[in-house]
């Protein structure tokens, strides 16, 4: 027997104007538009966004999990890019 | 030594809460019971909408048809919700559909029950969907990334489901004399199998242990049922109307209510598939999956031919 699994999705939803859109799950659509119309069904049914990103699951790349290590760790010794690496004097109020 | 230090930083990660995400490493154990409880789980979403389905047509009231409607809409989303999560640990929707179809895969024993009256639609909402949010809960607090963020999405529809039951319980309760007794009788064939919902005791439970130390549960069955038991006694108060079960009496020294035995014989037969409406159900999804293959194929098509005309337009 023939089967037609159509293919994964993600979906990303900007719940509000100005801010980033961000991933809400997945779902199989047969393309584009039909996944647009399936995430508006089951993934904005309170009102949850104003517009909906699909992509094809196959075409996103991920880091590999062994190497999240090496690309947190150069951020972790250089503190001075953080502001709270700075001690001004009391004068400065705000900066 | 790789795998021992895999195994390592997976238990460190567990240990510190942290949570396991679909390309991290996992004990293949870890992986096949959280696609079996998923995929369970996803299941009872998909067949619980039979039952209520059942009284669509025949609501009392435009708005409580409305509000029915968007329920039942509401468990297919919760369906897709989990099967996606669990379709990142590697299995297709169309295994575990063939699974469940095949009768190899499990879904909630309650969704065997018949919904005789008006009635049932409130009963369920209140118990079906009260036990339901008991169990959910703390699987939103899951080790398993993509499961847990799923529950939490489930469990913010899920609130409105007890809510309506509730409701339409209140309502017949304070109406007519048949009514009210329509109610009760609602909640007298419901009540048992809600509390079996929560499975076996602890004690005949061999898997919780390992899915507790893997923070997949984090409360055990029968905490869970001694929960939901304490919080429905004092709630069908406010119906006015009774709990069948002539043992339910506070404990004052437990600081819980006390209940009477459960009949896990009902229980296992429903579960072995002879409960009153199991192979109704089962016929319902094979057909409804039936009926559907030429759409699917339909639409792949079409999609096909789209994208084909699309690159020649491009040529
Ligand atoms: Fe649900
Ligand atoms: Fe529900």
């Amino acid at each position: 027997m023939p089967q037609h699994e159509w293919p994964l999705w993600e979906v990303f939803i900007r719940s509000k104007n100005g801010l980033d859109h961000k991933h809400a799950g997945s779902l199989h659509a047969a393309d584009a538009q039909m996944a647009i119309e399936h995430a508006r069904d089951v993934y904005t049914r309170r009102m949850e966004g104003i517009s909906i990103w699909v992509v094809e699951s196959k075409y996103i790349h991920a880091s590999n999990p062994e190497e999240a290590s090496s690309l947190y760790d150069p951020a972790n010794d250089k503190p001075y890019r953080h502001p709270t690496f700075y001690d001004l004097p009391e004068e400065v109020k705000n900066m | 030594m790789q795998a021992f230090d895999e195994g390592k930083i997976f238990l460190d990660k567990i240990s510190r809460e942290i949570k396991i995400e679909p390309q991290d490493w996992m004990p293949e154990q870890y992986r096949k019971t959280l696609i079996r409880q998923m995929s369970q789980h996803a299941h009872s979403e998909i067949v619980g909408m039979l039952p209520e389905g059942n009284w669509i047509t025949r609501a009392p009231s435009l708005k409580r048809k409305a509000i029915l409607i968007a329920k039942v809409q509401d468990e297919a989303g919760h369906g897709l919700y989990l099967y996606s999560a669990a379709e990142t640990l590697n299995i297709t929707r169309e295994e575990m559909i063939g699974q469940l179809h095949a009768g190899k895969a499990k879904y909630s024993s309650i969704f065997n029950y018949p919904t005789l009256t008006w009635a049932d639609i409130g009963a369920i909402g209140w118990l079906v969907d009260g036990a339901a949010i008991m169990n959910q809960v703390p699987l939103c607090r899951c080790s398993y990334g993509p499961y847990a963020r799923a529950m939490i999405r489930i469990c913010k529809e899920e609130s409105f489901h007890q809510r309506q039951g509730f409701d339409i319980l209140f309502t017949l309760s304070n109406g007519t004399g048949a009514q009210k007794k329509m109610a009760q009788d609602a909640i007298n064939r419901w009540w048992w199998p809600s509390i079996m919902m929560f499975g076996p005791n602890d004690d005949a439970s061999p898997h919780t242990k390992q899915s507790m130390d893997w923070k997949i549960k984090r409360f055990t069955n029968d905490e869970l049922r001694q929960k939901f038991i304490d919080v429905c006694a004092e709630q069908v108060k406010v119906l006015r109307l009774t709990l069948p079960d002539e043992k339910l009496k506070w404990n004052d020294e437990r600081k819980h209510y006390d209940f009477g035995d459960i009949d896990w014989e009902e229980f296992r037969n429903v579960v072995n598939g002879n409960g009153p409406c199991n192979k109704e159900r089962m016929d319902a999804r094979i057909r409804a999956h039936k009926e559907g293959e030429w759409v699917r194929e339909a639409a792949a098509a079409h999609a096909e031919k789209i994208k084909l005309r699309q690159q020649k337009a491009v040529a």
